[in-house]
């Protein structure tokens, strides 16, 4: 029964589906949609500052545009690509059948879909967020913005941060819980050790920033007083809570790149990870670091010296594991034998371009410098380093390394090469001058500047940069779609890569692996070619993994039933979330809706009458 | 095909440096202009160049991976190598080092910069950040002025930052950093500027609407040019001679300027917009947006959201003649 419903294709079995492999999919199709939107409200914003005083957009449309970028980028993009590949990489690299809580996975799914359709129903209704990403207090008390703007804001990030708790909580405890047996920490893939510590980042950033959320909302809707400095509260509160939240998001979006790359580096160099446990411990210590840090976002606000001074050393220790994590790659590298496929093309690019990204922001992890850097265009520069050169070059890499994994088909590695120098010419063009703007004066989020200043030349790059963005969509859809034609099959494990996922078949099946496979050392499937006097401690001799799963399971396979009820839950809180726009009989029936889904749920056997 | 592509890469690099090195930059953070911003351009120059010397190396040493490390047809599986212990520690020593080498004078910097100004000859001057203008006070002189502020060459200006509504942050980046204006929290910013100049300046802090229009000139001048213009303004608007522009403070009294713009010395007290007594010794109108010249004016007052959408102050009904009578009169603000 269990089985039959999963193999179906129909709409219903995707909106019912609980496999983590379909979740994924939805995320990553959702989530490059996403993008795109967000793509091409940048490309308006490029076409805007192409020339000083232009009046292509008008200041109140463009400040919308630049608040929806960055939120739409960081929430609706960034969030839900990263969580696509722990959705299909963890469980497949963990040896595992699915997540731990696989009707949790489908309703985080869901509010993360409806926060940005959410978002988005304030562009029909002409009431679009201008609060920028980071929605400063008091700019952002109704005194100041009248209308449904910010509410759009605050309310879409309360239902889809739910949903992005909910899925931290899950892969915490399927990492933790779910490993085959033999998978110790230490025997982990790289990306599955980035999934486990940015769940844990997850599981403690987005409370802070829900507890500021909801302080704003209640600003907003009922007339408190948490941020109004007429009141006696302090405005700078709502600061603390965004960037003690807002930082280790950046890590969020970054580290699962750096465990993709820690993956992918040594399949195409054909040698093992150099300095493993150096690499898996950098990657703890920058998620450490990166709580106490937040107030690098905040030098100019006068907090005084002893602040400013232990936030600047703080953010300049963060450099370290960094560079540990680059070096080691570069070790990693160093004597192998290096296959620049597209994969490896990415992951190459990344090292190059988020190094100059990492120094740039050793320049203003300074405080003195950073007064006259932040909130310039040289911190544009800079985070569009980290974020485009480090998180999406990352999930490019990752995409080209584990497509033929999730599809069964190989892209075409001609075009997958075009997409690449494209998108590192882009990045350079577009991004490279803005570190000139920035230092010569140009301040962020200013829909116009004067003439006069010395800016032209530089902006004018920065838009001929973005249009190669646009062009670099090109040779990637061209790819997907000959790939959906005629791409060729991929088997089980085209790369010869070393880890448990490319030992199932190409698409897996449903149950991911006939028979789970019992792990006696890191990259198993390499064994043959680690030397024994190489081997570690530890390690037993032969290779208890076998290289290819059987066609079929020796054993019935149990698999969770398809449900409706996280869908019922998700779309109960949408209601809830509509409602709180101003209708109360609305919130209501969103709340018997929530409760319904959430009884029904609870009550709901998890596996089919044939289980029993 | 590879030469090309260097060659048009130096190019661009070549490009870039040239105009980041030459012309004319009145808002530049690398062109300081006073004690305050010359530290910290000093102290960027460090870290800049501890950055290129990082980025040299480990973009030679990259480069050098890709080329030499490349698979070449009949290669077999590499030597499996786990890690070294002495390389790990060398390459977390290293950079620690240099991040000492920085952390040292920026330090200093910070105990320096971020404290407030040991002069106690300082000029204080009151700033309050408004959406989308700036007012000036000096309490020691008895002037109120906006968007545009004159202190004198060789002493330190002592900056008193609030703001009357949202966050904003004053950046005149040829003369410091920024200090954002927070409600509720009076800030402290000084500097002591090293040679008589117009610095352009703008608002840093995203404050909505218009806040890419929120400029202001910092106008360094002689001490005894200073000490002139601040005669001057300190006194109350004297009565225009010319019949033009009597007609036009008879315009501006009858109208709804007067609800938010004060004149010294006529009846004239709105507190809501900028103070308007010496308005003709400006050098722009609404904050740095337009060069004060009577044709700017005059498009000011007949259409001031086209010039600066948002703002606050209302197209007011005028005739043509009356807009000419206006700007006679706000020109004969000296």
């Amino acid at each position: 029964m269990a089985m039959t419903d999963a193999h179906s294709t129909g709409i219903l079995s995707w909106l019912t589906t609980v496999d983590h492999k379909r979740i994924a999919i939805m995320y990553f199709v959702v989530g490059f949609a996403f993008l795109l939107i967000a793509g091409f409200e940048g490309q308006l914003i490029r076409l805007q500052l192409a020339a000083p005083e232009r009046s292509f957009l008008d200041p109140d449309l463009y400040n919308q545009l630049f608040t929806m970028h960055g939120t739409t980028m960081v929430f609706f993009a960034g969030m839900p690509l990263v969580v696509a590949f722990f959705n299909f990489v963890v469980p497949l690299q963990i040896g595992a059948r699915d997540v731990a809580f696989p009707r949790l996975n489908a309703f985080s799914f869901w509010v993360f879909l409806f926060g940005g359709l959410f978002l988005y129903a304030s562009v029909p209704l002409r009431a679009m967020p201008d609060g920028g990403w980071f929605a400063y207090m008091p700019l952002t008390n109704p005194e100041y913005s009248p209308g449904l703007g910010i509410d759009f804001y605050v309310l879409s990030l309360l239902i889809s941060g739910v949903g992005s708790i909910a899925g931290g909580l899950n892969f915490l405890v399927t990492i933790l819980n779910m490993r085959a047996p033999g998978m110790t920490f230490m025997r982990m893939p790289l990306f599955t050790w980035m999934a486990l510590i940015v769940s844990a980042l997850i599981l403690l950033a987005f409370p802070p920033f829900t507890v500021g959320l909801i302080f704003m909302l209640f600003d907003r809707s009922f007339g408190t007083h948490f941020f109004d400095a007429a009141a006696g509260a302090d405005p700078v509160l709502w600061q603390h809570l965004f960037w003690v939240f807002g930082h280790p998001e950046v890590y969020i979006l970054i580290l699962p790149a750096f465990g993709i790359v820690s993956d992918v580096i040594p399949t195409y160099s054909r040698k093992i990870l150099f300095g493993y446990p150096v690499v898996v411990f950098s990657g703890v210590l920058i998620a450490f670091l990166g709580f106490g840090v937040w107030v690098h976002h905040m030098f100019s606000v006068g907090l005084g010296p002893v602040v400013n001074a232990v936030f600047g050393g703080a953010t300049m220790l963060i450099a370290i594991p960094t560079g540990i994590k680059i070096f080691n790659w570069i070790a990693t590298m160093w004597g192998g034998r290096l296959r620049f496929r597209t994969a490896m093309l990415y992951a190459a690019g990344l090292v190059a371009t988020f190094t100059i990204g990492g120094l740039s922001g050793v320049m203003h992890s300074s405080p003195p410098a950073d007064l006259q850097q932040t909130d310039t265009y040289f911190v544009v520069a800079h985070f569009h380093y980290v974020l485009i050169g480090g998180t999406v070059f990352g999930l490019f890499c990752g995409f080209y390394y584990w497509f033929p994994k999730a599809t069964g088909r190989m892209l075409h590695e001609g075009l997958g090469k075009a997409h690449f120098w494209l998108t590192f010419l882009a990045l350079n063009v577009t991004f490279f001058p803005m570190h000139f703007s920035g230092l010569l004066g140009m301040p962020r989020r200013t829909f116009t500047y004067a003439e006069g200043l010395g800016l032209d030349v530089f902006n004018l790059i920065s838009t001929i940069g973005a249009f190669i963005f646009t062009l670099s969509f090109v040779p990637l859809v061209w790819n997907l779609w000959r790939t959906w034609r005629r791409g060729e099959a991929a088997g089980h494990n085209p790369w010869d890569a070393s880890t448990l996922e490319w030992t199932t078949a190409s698409p897996p099946p449903h149950y991911n692996f006939a028979e789970i496979p019992t792990v006696d050392r890191r990259d198993p499937l390499w064994h043959p070619y680690i030397e024994p006097e190489s081997r570690r401690d530890g390690d037993e001799p032969g290779g208890a993994v076998p290289r290819r799963q059987p066609d079929e399971p020796p054993e019935p396979v149990i698999m969770p039933n398809p449900s409706y009820w996280p869908l019922v839950l998700a779309v109960g809180m949408l209601l809830m979330t509509i409602g709180a726009l101003g209708s109360l009989g609305l919130t209501l029936f969103g709340l018997f809706v929530t409760a319904v889904g959430l009884f029904a749920w609870a009550f709901e056997p998890p596996f089919g009458e044939e289980a029993h | 095909m590879r030469r090309r592509a260097i060659a048009a890469l130096v190019l661009f690099l070549g490009v870039l440096v040239s105009q980041g090195c030459g012309g004319e930059y009145p808002q530049s953070t690398l062109h300081p202009s006073s004690d305050s911003a010359t530290l910290i351009d000093q102290l960027f120059d460090q870290i800049f160049w501890w950055a290129v010397g990082v980025f040299v190396v480990v973009g030679g040493i990259l480069i050098y991976v890709f080329v030499r490390f490349r698979e070449r047809p009949g290669d077999g599986r590499p030597k499996q190598v786990h890690g070294h212990l002495l390389l790990e520690v060398g390459w977390t020593l290293a950079p620690a080092l240099i991040l000492v080498a920085i952390a040292i004078p920026t330090m200093r910097a910070i105990f320096i910069i971020d404290r407030s100004t040991p002069d106690p000859e300082a000029l204080v001057i009151e700033v309050i950040g408004k959406q989308w203008w700036w007012e000036f006070r000096y309490p020691e002189l008895g002037i109120v002025t906006a968007n545009e502020a004159h202190v004198p060459l060789g002493r330190t200006v002592d900056l008193r930052l609030r703001s009357a509504d949202v966050m904003h942050s004053f950046w005149v980046p040829r003369l410091a950093g920024k200090r954002d204006l927070v409600p509720g929290i009076e800030n402290q910013l000084w500097f002591r500027p090293d040679s008589v100049g117009v610095y352009h300046g703008q608002c840093a802090e995203f404050c909505g609407t218009a806040h890419a229009l929120m400029g202001m000139r910092l106008i360094v001048d002689e001490p005894g040019d200073f000490e002139r213009w601040a005669r001057a303004n300190a006194a109350p608007a004297s009565t225009p001679a010319d019949a033009e522009a009597r007609a036009g403070q008879g315009v501006f009294m009858a109208n709804a300027c007067v609800s938010c713009h004060a004149v010294r010395g006529t009846p004239a007290a709105g507190q809501f917009g900028p103070d308007l007594t010496h308005f003709g010794s400006r050098l722009t109108i609404a904050s740095g947006v337009l060069e004060n010249t009577p044709e700017n004016l005059a498009r000011w007052l007949d259409s001031t959201q086209h010039v600066k959408p948002g703002n606050p102050m209302p197209e007011v009904e005028l005739s043509d003649a009356q807009i000419r009578q206006l700007v006679a009169y706000l020109g004969s603000l000296r």
